[in-house]
């Protein structure tokens, strides 16, 4: 049911886009729905779509990797110990504050106009988001928990691996999911700013040519690429916390 | 018999300056079954805190078989109120995690897990997450991995609180007739007069804040008693109308409006 007037309000927005534009002289600026579908098939079949959307999701991909990893194992480091934390508490609040994409040409003097860039623009602005949420994730975890848990003669090991980690999952993912948008506008910035490939590339390309349709193609690109990305994460999710699902399928009661 | 846990003088008062209990002087002898009422905020759990090693007392010392507790004490087991099962874990799973940190092996794990849910009535039950159980499967569950690593002594901090009466009496009989065949010593804190009446061997009255001991009373009933009948029982009737008098003044106290 639901699935039918989502369809139907699909067909009616592309419909509305599709007449009103020419009728309100608009093409210029928001194209069509059909020319956007030409340029995008276009750019498909010529194959330069999928290198594009290739070097992006690389980029993205292994910043999201890279970010994510590196994030998680701050967050824990951090969030056992407490001396460091409060020690590096107000550098981290300086850091994060900043608007990571504008480490964009930092990052060009440092590392090239290369992939390289564009990975470790898209991998720190992961970093903290993941960071945040992992460190707040093991602070959450209850302390009676651990004291029943250290009466069973657990070590610091046993604590991480067995109420810690698993634990702090929770908050893990959603950081990860939160960050796979920011992934993508670490690479997507990285390509505006200095490339000659990627969706960022694309997209300014088109952009600089007047290609309404392109560009828009190219951002519909990027929403797949996106949409791909979550459901990636959804099913690994799913995999690493079953529990979750029993929750799921549990109803409601007061 | 001999003193298990000894509490010699004991005062604690916490980092903000809260005097929670002062002067406690107790002795709970090995095998017994010691209940522990108060009104609320009176130090009742500060004092199974203490004998469990997760806090020092500010004054006095808690001596464990002879010695001062100044650290976790693994000899004791924590069951509270809230069960703390761990949510990703099937219910097999959560038994078997102070099998794990104890480095036994699978199969050993897994046979002593079986008997533990048999032991405690969730036979069929261990492949279910704790979300699916019912309260008071959820505290069968937190029993059998208490009883996994065997503590000599259980410190129960109101764990039946959150159930309704008839699990809760389920709950009691199958408690002290485990403690009792284990031959555990529990130190077992309620806020339910009747629970304290009906479980105890002693039951330990505590004063309101800063809690001292106010009274000891010794149990007329049987060590072994059947809970079922309990209520018919004019002794125990007799017991808890004691216990009422005696913490009545307290419990009114705090239900007055001058009350800070
Ligand atoms: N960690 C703590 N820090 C400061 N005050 C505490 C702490 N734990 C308990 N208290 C205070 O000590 C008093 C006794 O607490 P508690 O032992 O939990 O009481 P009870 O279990 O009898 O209700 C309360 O007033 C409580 O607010
Ligand atoms: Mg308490």
């Amino acid at each position: 049911m639901v699935l039918v007037l989502q369809l139907a309000l699909a067909v009616v927005l592309l419909t509305a886009w599709q007449f009103l534009s020419p009728a309100l002289d608009m093409v210029f600026f928001i194209s069509t729905p059909q020319a956007i579908a030409e340029s995008f098939i276009g750019l498909a079949r010529s194959g330069s779509l999928l290198f594009h959307a290739g070097i992006t999701t690389l980029e993205a991909g292994l910043g999201f990797l890279l970010g994510g990893g590196a994030g998680m194992f701050a967050g824990v480091l951090l969030g056992r110990n407490k001396l460091l934390s409060d020690v590096l508490q107000p550098f981290l609040t300086a850091f994060y504050s900043l608007p990571k994409a504008a480490l964009g040409p930092l990052f060009i003097l440092w590392f090239g106009i290369g992939l390289n860039m564009k990975i470790l623009l898209a991998a720190t602005i992961v970093f903290f988001i993941v960071f945040l949420n992992t460190f707040r994730g093991v602070r959450e975890v209850s302390p009676e928990q651990i004291a029943i848990l250290r009466l069973m003669n657990a070590k610091e090991r046993h604590l991480l691996t067995k109420v810690i980690l698993p634990s702090a999952i929770v908050w893990v993912f959603a950081g990860l999911r939160l960050s796979v948008p920011y992934a993508l506008i670490g690479a997507i910035v990285g390509e505006i700013i200095a490339s000659n490939r990627g969706l960022g590339y694309l997209l300014s390309y088109s952009a600089s040519r007047f290609d309404t349709a392109g560009t828009f193609a190219a951002l519909g690109a990027i929403v797949i690429l996106a949409l791909i990305l979550n459901k990636i994460l959804d099913i690994s999710e799913r995999r690493l916390m079953p529990w979750r699902v029993s929750d799921a399928g549990r109803e409601i009661v007061v | 018999m001999s003193a298990i846990i000894v509490f010699q003088d004991v005062g604690k008062a916490f980092a903000n300056g809260v005097q929670a209990v002062s002067g406690i002087n107790l002795a709970v002898e090995e095998g017994d079954f010691i209940t522990v009422v108060g009104p609320s905020g009176c130090g009742k759990s500060t004092i199974l805190n203490m004998t469990a090693g997760l806090f020092q007392p500010s004054a006095g010392q808690v001596l464990y078989r002879g010695q001062p507790v100044t650290g976790i004490n693994s000899r004791t087991g924590y069951m509270t109120q809230v069960d703390h099962l761990l949510p990703w874990r099937t219910v097999a799973g959560n038994i078997a995690v102070p099998l794990e940190i104890a480095g036994r092996g699978k199969k050993e794990i897994a046979g002593e897990v079986e008997r533990l849910l048999a032991l405690v009535g969730l036979v069929g039950f261990g492949a279910s997450y704790p979300t699916q159980l019912s309260g008071g499967m959820r505290k069968r569950a937190a029993l059998a991995r208490l009883l996994a690593y065997d503590p000599e002594t259980l410190l129960m901090d109101e764990p039946f609180g959150a159930l309704d009466a008839q699990m809760r009496l389920t709950l009691q009989i199958q408690l002290k007739k485990l403690c009792r065949s284990l031959g555990k010593t529990v130190f077992f804190v309620t806020h339910d007069i009747d629970e304290a009446v009906a479980l105890g061997d002693k039951c330990v009255v505590f004063t309101s804040r800063p809690g001292t001991i106010q009274q000891v009373i010794t149990s007329s009933l049987p060590s072994e008693r059947d809970l079922m009948t309990l209520r018919f029982n004019p002794a125990y009737a007799e017991e808890c109308a004691q216990l009422w008098r005696i913490l009545a003044p307290a419990l009114e106290a705090q239900n007055s409006p001058q009350e800070a």
